[in-house]
């Protein structure tokens, strides 16, 4: 395998990924760092989210999905870099960048005292959304979810399951152009897992944008755009079905022990492969 | 093929905002319902003072008038408004308490990533739970009358909007302190430094001019304690009276601490603590 040197962020990019030449990009970001006192948790991100596409990152525990997730949301200062929304460079989160964006945190953020329709009718409040079109928005997006007759059940009692589809509605319900999901698959079953992948393929047919952040390369289909994060750094992006190509074996942690390996190698360093991390994925 | 992106432009406007600051509001209003116990509390313990502490010290101010009292009053007279203040305070806090949870249980990113100025959404959640705050007032206020404690009709109604800034003042306060506290276990130790001197060293127990006779640095540190004017601004509109000085000063302090809660709230805080660390590339 042709080692990729992690200093050329051109040269990360799977050069057979031409078919994503021609999606236009939602949101670009360029030359991101950020740094927790002495650590550097992300080193020169360049990344790409293709508009209506289900683009991964994936990464290991550690690896800095969760900071740039954060940073993305505006809720972490930008210290470096740049990000460009829609054709528009962003300083910050402005409210027509956040009223485009539906997030789904890792831990759940619902309260578990009220009903799910107590919650999604404070989301829409925060949203500036009136009664009637919350009404409206809230029913909608409950029946695709098929949780209709769970509105007036209290949070506590849905399984994990249900709440993480009534996190999904929620971040949904103001119609945004963009969900980021934050592991948003933790603790739950495969089918499930696959329910909520599928749905969310289906509503970027429909011109979604996602940007999923996992661990698991199972959740992600061949046409999917990935980008794969280690130590804070892009390893490598491109289509899934590119990126398995080149891999040693069909993992996460093949693709990073072949890529990583290589560019240990290319530039003399001790090898440090993947499986010495902590919570290798997969 | 994939349907072309709808972009939209945040839609302003007064109407929008005053949705946002109901649906707060009516948030912190059903959590407050959902939770029976914090109600009790809440009351429970100025009823304790009012009905037991104060009843030994009865007699203790009866040889003074003072305003806004017209003649002489009972201990249990004089330190109602101190309760009333005691209320807001334990709930100022709670609040603050609350914000700190949910920065760590995350249900503040909710908050902080909807479009709104973080400003708005500090202050309506700040205002929110004061709002909460004055029910629990009004039912201290109608037990309080079956201790004697009978302030004029129009001073139930006057009490409210002091209450409700004395109230905002507290959280602003408390969300100040909060912004230096990285976990919820350390909150509960800082409000023991915050809850007992501020509530013991000011007008609520006894008047300023007893903790002059006690000495003049105890005096001093009252006269400090932005919770003295909060008291006092209550009491006066208890009895339908407006000290402007105290209302002068708690308006200047809720809107200095509003301030530096907004410039100094990180919800990044919680992060550090509990973020995955990732070792230097």
């Amino acid at each position: 395998m042709k080692p990729l040197n992690m200093t050329d962020t051109d040269a990360n990019t799977v050069s057979s990924d031409e078919v994503l030449n021609s999606v236009p990009v939602l949101l670009s970001v360029q030359g991101l760092n950020h740094r927790y006192g002495q650590r550097q948790a992300l080193n020169q991100i360049d990344l790409k989210l293709y508009q209506g596409r289900f683009n991964a990152l994936l990464g290991a525990n550690g690896a800095g999905k969760s900071t740039l997730f954060n940073l993305l949301a505006g809720l972490i200062r930008r210290q470096e870099g740049e990000l460009v929304f829609n054709g528009d460079p962003l300083d910050k989160a402005t409210p027509d960048y956040l009223c485009n964006l539906g997030i789904v945190f890792q831990q759940s953020t619902l309260d578990l005292d009220l009903t799910v329709g107590q919650n999604l009718h404070y989301h829409a409040s925060l949203q500036g959304m009136s009664r009637k079109e919350a009404k409206n928005r809230i029913h909608q997006e409950l029946e695709r979810l098929e949780l209709l007759d769970r509105l007036k059940t209290p949070v506590r009692q849905l399984n994990g399951g249900h709440k993480r589809r009534v996190e999904i509605a929620r971040a949904l319900l103001h119609n945004p152009a963009f969900l980021m999901l934050d592991e948003a698959t933790a603790g739950l079953d495969i089918q499930t897992r696959r329910q909520l992948t599928e749905y969310l393929h289906q509503r970027c047919e429909e011109g979604l944008t996602v940007l999923w952040t996992t661990h698991l390369l199972e959740e992600i289909a061949d046409e999917d755009p990935v980008t794969i994060l280690h130590q804070g750094e892009v390893v490598c992006a491109g289509l899934q079905k590119t990126l398995l190509a080149k891999s040693p074996d069909a993992s996460l942690a093949g693709l990073l022990n072949g890529r990583v390996e290589g560019c240990k190698k290319a530039a003399g360093q001790t090898s440090k492969t993947p499986s010495q991390n902590p919570e290798p994925a997969l | 093929m994939n349907a072309p992106i709808k972009i939209r432009k945040h839609q302003g406007g007064i109407s929008r905002y005053w949705r946002t600051f109901v649906g707060i509001s009516q948030r912190e209003l059903l959590r407050f319902v959902q939770q029976r116990t914090r109600f009790l509390s809440a009351l429970i313990r100025p009823l304790l003072w009012l009905v037991v502490f104060a009843a030994g010290f009865r007699a203790v101010l009866g040889v003074s008038i003072m305003p806004p009292y017209g003649t002489y009053i009972t201990y249990q007279v004089y330190i109602a408004p101190g309760l009333v203040a005691m209320i807001l305070l334990f709930n100022a806090m709670q609040s603050a308490l609350s914000m700190v949870y949910d920065r760590e249980m995350g249900s503040m990113k909710v908050l902080l990533t909807s479009p709104p100025p973080r400003s708005f959404l500090l202050i309506s959640k700040l205002v929110a739970n004061a709002l909460v705050s004055l029910p629990q007032v009004m039912v201290f206020l109608l037990i309080a009358l079956l201790v004697d404690v009978d302030p004029p009709l129009i001073g139930y109604l006057a009490v409210l909007p002091a209450a409700l800034l004395v109230s905002v003042m507290l959280g602003a306060i408390g969300l100040f302190i909060s912004t230096f506290i990285r976990q919820l276990e350390n909150f509960a130790g800082v409000m023991n430094f915050v809850i007992f001197p501020m509530f013991f060293l000011s007008s609520a127990l006894y008047p300023l001019w007893k903790m002059q006779e006690a000495g003049i640095l105890l005096h001093t540190v009252c006269q400090l304690n932005p919770f003295t004017y909060g008291v006092e601004l209550i009491r006066f509109s208890l009895y339908g009276e407006l000290d402007s000085h105290s209302l002068m000063v708690v308006s200047g302090i809720t809107l200095a601490f509003l301030t530096l809660a907004i410039i100094s709230f990180d919800p990044q805080r919680g992060m550090k603590s509990s973020g995955k660390p990732v070792p230097k590339a």
